[in-house]
């Protein structure tokens, strides 16, 4: 339409779209629908039904692949970020902790200590403590160990103040007395009407006491909530830990200031009068004697950097880097690992594409240009592979190419090769090679011959009548009519490639495996989902990039899938 | 339930007694429950060994089968975040159990109340005594990573100590070992000159690590690395290697079996443990279920029973005396198992604590190494 002598307009005259401009370059208005209003906005909404519909016909197609597929992804992807875990199974650790410089203590000071026993022991009584281990062990070993073996002790932790607490007044052995202190009104009422069936009531704490004796107060909210949701049983009926009572201890020694109308003041201001004479306990030597890692800066440096509920971790480990007091630096050189896999998937699946473009050229040419009867047998040939298990594919290259196996046994009896020196197939990045071209090759036959099925012969025949030597005529006429087909089959062989696992696994040996073994290690072996994300994220950002590229320099309308 | 009652009674019979039924009896149990393992011989040793006997004994209970032990921690982990645990009784090796135990994914056992106790009258936990590995796991069965050789390829002194691995002047050609630094590290370290006892002292250090490497880097171009168990008996058979290391049962199946001209190294075997986990979140009936059947199925009786049918040995001390012969072959197994006291002379423990916790830390450089 840009042209107006040769547009459509002077054939058709106006239509709806060159009549809206029409319109606008016409001083005198908008041009206006039959019913009065501006034809843009009847047109439009006309259009909008239209699509309204077909939205609607895609809707299932949409919703569906935005389940299964976005979402998983996107949340997978989500993981090479998340680190909520630490700062919600030690939160109070987490807050005493941000204070602390690892330049001028070595170690962090008694609060951070009591901190973390207030925080280990709900969660060790909710079973996340191991967790948390196993993810600090990602960036430091030995973590995993040390919360295994605090969280065996830490119930024992501030029992000498429980102990003081109980020979100052035998009420604060029964859990009437933290009833009454914290347990809020309502929740009283339900509890008591609890008849065992559905979930317990929701430990509520009472009005007010969170502003009298808050750390206390979250303490022992924190172990009714385990007892009714972990253990099942009713909090009130419960002795609460040692680490309500050291709460309790701390906060009636820093002068909590108890009104005179508050539940159990007296027995608190008594408790309040002794806690100054109450021997104490160093939290710190006891976590160092279950573990002398406690004192250890390095640990706790671990859990200092990696308390923010995001990080870039997992990506600086994915490319190599690690966090380290000094900024961002390179891993030692005996653990870099990820860049050089990464390289490596990237040439190999280069140099499989291009095999598979050496070798899938000439079998589609032949294809495309056999009598039908040939090309079907040709066709069932290349097909045949499909119908065969992957695993039994790359088993069977196994015998083939090991040193004992046919090719080097062929090889040696033709005496290419000598007896005990026979070729290294296998179980190197010759075999991954030799055995993903095979395992890929249909990927690039079949656009192949169908962009070829589409070149006529009669193009070739013209430019040979017109003088071309059988190589001009097929380099100058036949190859770039068929570069959509290679552009095709490319794309599909290398994004596979880049994907592929298996078979790098099992013929790959040490120098033949992808970036892709490594993901599915960390996915289905160690568990660190975090890094198998960011691994998986960054491959998507190279492959789309690829894409980009791809599009930039050969152009995307310029591949054919066929016809 | 009528069937309840039957079936109460056809145990009283069958297992007078014990005491098999007595806690589950009280309960509802379903009737379906899915056993993953790892498919294979070892698979078939479990179903002829209990689960079908259970299954007699049991009418209208049914298993069915997943063959999914080698990817059980990750699967189970996706399982539990989407809130629906489809399995109910899990066969993993000691390592994974510990670490499904410190993800909260299976359930903490208490030994003495929910197994069995043995037949010379000892309890769960003394019975099975330091195998107990993991709050949460229920050994089954001990077996080795050990190694094999070819007889007609090392000439004629056949190896007798792990150190062969690293000899290439007896015993030039290729090696096989597994993808992974857990055991290479240790036989390093100890063909190297480091005491037993040291081993995962040494391990522990840098320059320890860079000693087993170093000893590693003496043998790595001769050595193909394998990554499934199958391997090594296939690279053995094929004369790709002269010898290499894989589990024990398979180099029995390797030379019993299939009669191949393979021998077997116990000198340094590697002691490993295979076992059950009881996912967490189960609902009680399937809870019942799962508990009755793994207190049935790791009786005395019953570990013995699965030595006829593949050569690992079983976890439980009052077991030993009564393994018996092959179901097949007919040969006395005692003399195969990792653990009869010929081949247990020199034995080296795996250590799981140590390794869940360096296990990222060292696989990062075993990996790096191999790049190299």
């Amino acid at each position: 339409m840009s042209n107006a002598t040769t547009g459509p307009d002077n054939l058709t005259g106006v239509t709806p779209d060159t009549g809206l401009k029409v319109g606008q370059s016409d001083e005198t208005g908008p041009v206006l629908a039959a019913d009065g209003t501006s034809l843009k906005s009847s047109l439009n909404r006309a259009l909008r039904k239209q699509k309204m519909r077909a939205l609607l016909l895609i809707a299932p197609l949409l919703f569906f692949i935005l389940v299964t597929f976005i979402y998983p992804i996107g949340e997978m992807l989500f993981r090479s970020v998340e680190n909520q875990i630490v700062g919600e199974t030690l939160p109070r650790t987490v807050v005493e902790l941000a204070d602390w410089d690892a330049d001028v203590t070595d170690v962090p000071g008694a609060p951070v200590f009591s901190a973390l026993t207030k925080d280990l022991m709900v969660a060790v009584e909710e079973k996340n403590h191991t967790r948390l281990g196993s993810r600090l062990n990602y960036e430091l070993s030995g973590v995993s160990s040390l919360f295994r073996k605090s969280g065996r002790g830490v119930d024992d932790f501030g029992e000498v103040y429980t102990d003081q607490f109980v020979a100052l007044d035998p009420a604060w052995e029964d859990p009437a007395t933290f009833i009454d202190i914290f347990a809020g009104e309502r929740w009283l009422t339900a509890n008591a009407a609890y008849d065992g069936e559905g979930p317990r009531p929701r430990f509520r704490l009472a009005p007010g006491v969170d502003d009298v004796l808050p750390e206390t107060a979250r303490m022992y909210a924190d172990f009714a909530r385990v007892v009714q949701v972990e253990d099942d049983d009713n909090p009130a009926e419960e002795e609460p830990w040692n680490a309500v009572y050291l709460a309790l201890y701390e906060e009636l020694s820093a002068g909590a200031v108890i009104p005179a109308d508050f539940p159990q003041a007296a027995l608190l201001n008594q408790a309040q009068a002794a806690v100054a004479t109450f021997d104490t306990e160093d939290l710190r030597a006891q976590f160092v004697e279950i573990d002398e890692d406690w004192a250890d800066r390095e640990v706790w440096r671990i859990i200092q950097g990696y308390s923010a509920p995001y990080t870039a971790g997992y990506f600086l480990n994915a490319v190599d880097l690690q966090q380290t007091p000094d900024g961002v630096a390179w891993r030692p050189e005996n653990q870099q690992i990820y860049i050089t896999l990464f390289i490596r998937t990237m040439i190999m699946s280069t140099a499989i594409t291009l095999a598979c473009i050496m070798l899938g050229y000439p079998v589609a040419w032949l294809m495309a240009n056999l009598p039908a009867r040939q090309a079907n047998l040709l066709m069932i040939l290349v097909l045949l592979p499909f119908w065969t298990s992957l695993l039994v594919r790359t088993s069977a290259w196994k015998v083939m190419l090991q040193r004992e196996g046919v090719i080097n046994d062929l090889f040696v009896w033709i005496g290419i090769v000598a007896d005990d020196n026979r070729l290294a197939l296998i179980n190197n990045a010759t075999g991954t090679i030799i055995a993903m071209t095979h395992i890929l090759l249909p990927f690039m036959i079949l656009p192949l011959y169908s962009v070829m099925k589409t070149i006529p012969v009669s193009y070739t025949r013209a430019a040979k009548s017109l003088g071309a030597t059988n190589w001009t005529a097929f380099w100058r006429v036949y190859f770039p009519q068929s570069v959509p087909g290679i552009g095709a089959g490319s794309i599909l062989v290398f994004i596979l490639a880049i994907g592929y696992y298996i078979t790098p696994e099992i013929v790959g040996g040490t120098k033949g495996v992808f970036i892709s073994n490594r993901i599915a290690y960390h996915i289905s072996s160690s568990l660190n989902w975090g890094l198998a994300a960011a691994l998986g994220a960054i491959l998507l950002v190279i492959v789309l990039a690829l894409y980009w590229a791809y599009d930039r320099i050969v152009g995307i309308d310029n591949v054919k899938l066929g016809g | 339930m009528t069937l309840k009652t039957k079936l109460g009674a056809t145990t009283a019979l069958v297992l007078a007694g014990t005491t098999v039924f007595s806690a589950a009896n009280a309960q509802e149990m379903a009737n379906d429950m899915t056993i993953v393992s790892w498919g294979g011989a070892y698979q078939n040793s479990q179903q002829k060994a209990y689960v079908e006997p259970y299954l007699e004994m049991n009418e209208g209970v049914t298993a069915v089968w997943d063959e999914s032990s080698a990817e059980a921690v990750a699967k189970l982990r996706a399982m539990n975040e989407a809130g629906n645990v489809t399995w109910d009784v899990v066969d993993v090796v000691a390592s994974d159990a510990i670490r499904l135990c410190d993800e909260g994914l299976a359930m903490e056992i208490d030994f003495n109340e929910m197994l069995a106790d043995g037949d010379d009258g000892s309890t769960a936990e003394e019975d099975f005594g330091d195998l107990l590995v993991s709050d949460c796991f229920i050994p089954q069965i001990v077996y080795s990573t050990t190694v094999g050789y070819r007889t007609d390829m090392v000439g004629d002194t056949a190896p007798t100590d792990i150190c062969a691995l690293f000899d290439l002047d007896t015993y030039p050609g290729m090696r096989s070992l597994e993808r992974r630094p857990i055991n290479n590290m240790e036989w390093a370290l100890l063909c190297d000159g480091v005491a037993k006892e040291d081993v995962y002292d040494v391990l522990e250090t840098e320059e320890g690590q860079d000693q087993a490497f170093a000893k590693l880097d003496t043998i790595k171009d001769n050595v193909v690395w394998w990554t499934a168990g199958a391997d090594t008996p296939q690279l053995l058979a094929d004369g790709e290697v002269i010898m290499g290391s894989t589990y024990n049962g398979r180099l029995f199946s390797a030379i019993e079996e299939q009669d191949q001209p393979i021998g077997m190294l116990w000198d340094a075997q590697v002691f490993d443990l295979d076992g059950w986990i009881i996912p967490t979140g189960l609902s009680e009936e399937r809870l019942a279920r799962a508990l009755d059947f793994v207190r049935f199925a790791t009786d005395t009786q019953r570990l013995a029973d699965q030595s006829k049918y593949i050569s690992y040995g079983p976890a439980r001390a009052s077991s030993a005396p009564l393994v018996g012969q092959h179901a097949e072959l007919g040969i006395e197994m005692a003399q195969h198992m990792p653990t009869d006291p010929a081949n247990a002379t020199n034995t080296f423990l795996y250590n799981y604590e140590w390794w869940a916790d360096y296990r990222d830390d060292l696989d990062a450089k075993f990996q790096a190494w191999l790049a190299q």
